[in-house]
């Protein structure tokens, strides 16, 4: 498709149930560390370039439907903000595609950010101002008027159990999961087609927790959104996606169904009963991803892995 | 039409917040104010004893408005510079950046928006700034025309905007230190073009520098305007008004041009990131 970068259509077609929603296709983004400036020579020149570089994203490639709810799990450093960052058009990959609905992330951006929001970790405020006043902000960007942004504002921030006394007050007087809660009401308030959740509910108690979840799927069976979620918590990832992805040093190393992936450890492991997701993701992770040939070697599965994390603090010393 | 719409409301947007921020730091704003007070009154002195310190005769009223009009321009040219590469290097610090790029507006927009704000705040804090410091000393305003100065004050800004939207990619690369270099950009904006003497009183090798920018017609402009009741449509304010013009119509455009680089720059080495 042939789209302008200035000529961008207003009203994006989203519509089209048939259409995928995220592709995502051989990605790749590497960062480059600065040297520091002076004392270049002093280390051997063999294993320079390599380390100066590293693959955030590699080679990903999958594709989300239209009202998919999939999970990316993995280490820290794995790779998922990178991830999440690049879908989001503020990062330009090195090489590969990502299109929203068709729109290319890096040519149609500005397309691509009308469909689009995102949470972060971090909440990301004017600390000293309000969260009507940050809000407000956010909403007139994508082209809310400021009445109807108002109402929203308290009605999300309402469900989310912001008092209403504390949305006039500045930010920097906030929980940090009062802040996060403040973060999630900006990406909601906008309605995305596409939702971007970068660890939301990091910091949240358990029943903020479930709010968040329950308002996410609301999202997408009231607004046929699309939300990729990123989150350390196993078990929200099991009860919240379709899909969970568990990515590895920017690598995609399992995709599919909670069930699917439990299922297929509990084989590898040759458990009688069912691995719990927090298994899986340990198997996945691994040092070394663990075959059978390794379970055979070292007899369990548990043997194999603790051999393979000596041999990784081996290495690191 | 929509769209049209759309960015208008955005540009409302940036004015909004820039002012929300100017509110929410309102003893800053203060402290700003004291402090150019008090280095306006310290340079003005100056004038003041000028008689004392050569011993020889002058026109003292004339000199204190000279350097008056210096210190006006350099507070306005930092209140509007600071507008737009204060407000990025509070974004930085903030991590809103993110979100004010993510969002679907143009560039432009954000920068007209933060601009506008910029100019009304500069405008209101300089007259203010001159209203007390006038308290302190006898200005004489008998030879002034205030359409004249308001008019090069505002042609004065586009320009001014548009170095500040450059010099603005200074905190949006440099977290840590882009402030410090803004000032320093700021400051020799302001050596060569003449706040305090006039332009030929600078090194040859300057001089070309000092024709380059646009605050040297605008403080020359001002002083003709306040000090010798030049009209509009004298031909000395015609010489000063039509590099405004030029410098202002190039200026904008090739700012955000600079940043919408440095913006792609950052994210393709991911430098917009500070956390998470
Ligand atoms: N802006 C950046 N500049 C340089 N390196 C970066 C940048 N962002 C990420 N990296 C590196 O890329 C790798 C992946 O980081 P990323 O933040 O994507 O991980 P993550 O999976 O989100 O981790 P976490 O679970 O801790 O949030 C890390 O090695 C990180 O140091
Ligand atoms: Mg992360």
């Amino acid at each position: 498709m042939a789209i302008n970068v200035d000529i961008q259509p207003a009203v994006p077609v989203v519509n089209d149930d048939t259409k995928d929603a995220v592709v995502i296709d051989s990605l790749t983004k590497i960062f480059k560390k600065s040297r520091p400036l002076l004392r270049w020579h002093k280390k051997n020149a063999g294993q320079k370039e390599e380390k100066r570089e590293v693959r955030a994203v590699d080679n990903v490639t999958i594709t989300i439907k239209r009202r998919e709810i999939v999970g990316i799990l993995g280490s820290n450093g794995s790779g998922k903000s990178t991830l999440i960052r690049i879908l989001s058009t503020l990062l330009i990959p090195d090489s590969g595609h990502v299109s929203i609905f068709g729109y290319d992330v890096v040519k149609n951006d500005r397309t691509v950010q009308r469909l689009i929001n995102r949470v972060s970790v971090e909440a990301s405020f004017f600390k000293k101002l309000s969260p009507m006043e940050n809000l407000i902000y956010a909403a007139r960007l994508y082209n809310m008027p400021g009445d109807e942004a108002r109402l929203e504002i308290r009605r999300i921030l309402g469900r989310l159990g912001i008092k209403p006394d504390r949305i006039g007050a500045p930010l920097e007087n906030m929980s940090r999961g009062m802040q996060q809660k403040v973060a999630i009401a900006r990406a909601f308030l906008t309605a995305p087609i596409v939702l971007l959740l970068d660890e939301p509910t990091t910091g949240l108690d358990p029943r903020s927790k479930n709010d968040v979840q329950t308002f996410v799927r609301e999202l997408r069976d009231e607004h046929d959104a699309t939300i990729l979620i990123t989150t350390h918590d196993m078990d929200e990832a099991e009860a919240l996606c379709d899909r969970v992805a568990i990515i590895d040093q920017g690598r995609i190393v399992a995709l599919g169904d909670a069930l699917a992936l439990k299922r297929a450890v509990t084989g590898i492991m040759g458990r009688s009963e069912m691995v719990t997701m927090h298994e899986v993701f340990m198997h996945y992770t691994a040092a070394h991803l663990i075959t059978e040939t390794d379970i055979e070697r070292y007899g369990s599965w548990e043997k194999a892995f603790e051999a393979f994390e000596a041999q990784r603090e081996d290495d690191e010393e | 039409m929509s769209s049209l719409m759309h960015q208008g409301r955005a540009t409302y947007a940036f004015f909004e917040r820039n002012w929300n921020l100017t509110r929410r730091y309102w003893g800053w704003e203060l402290v700003w104010l004291v402090y150019n007070i008090v280095n306006a009154m310290s340079v003005t002195y100056i004038g003041l004893s000028a008689q004392l310190i050569t011993g020889v005769k002058i026109n003292t009223n004339f000199f204190i408005l000279y350097l008056l009009i210096g210190t006006a321009v350099w507070s306005y040219l930092s209140v509007t510079f600071d507008g737009v590469t204060d407000i990025i290097n509070m974004e930085r610090w903030e991590g809103t950046i993110e979100y004010t790029f993510m969002a679907p507006i143009s560039r432009f927009t954000h920068m007209i928006g933060s601009c506008m704000y910029a100019v009304v705040h500069g405008l209101l804090f300089t007259i203010l700034q001159l209203l007390i410091v006038g308290v302190f000393f006898h200005i004489d305003l008998s030879h002034a025309n205030f359409v004249t100065a308001i008019v090069i004050l505002l042609l004065g800004s586009i320009s001014f905007i548009g170095f500040g939207i450059a010099t603005a990619v200074l905190p949006l690369l440099y977290t840590e230190k882009g402030m410090q270099m803004s000032f320093i950009v700021r400051a020799v904006i302001l050596l060569v073009s003449g706040v305090y003497y006039p332009v030929e009183a600078l090194p040859q090798w300057m001089h070309p520098i000092a024709y380059a920018s646009p605050a040297t017609y605008v403080i020359e402009g001002l002083r003709a305007a306040l000090m010798r009741n030049q009209p509009i449509w004298s031909p000395e304010i015609l010489s000063y008004i039509w590099p405004l013009l030029l410098t202002g119509i190039i200026s904008i455009p090739v700012g955000i041009y600079i940043f919408g680089i440095a913006e792609r720059y950052a994210k393709k080495t991911g430098k917009l990131k500070r956390n998470g």
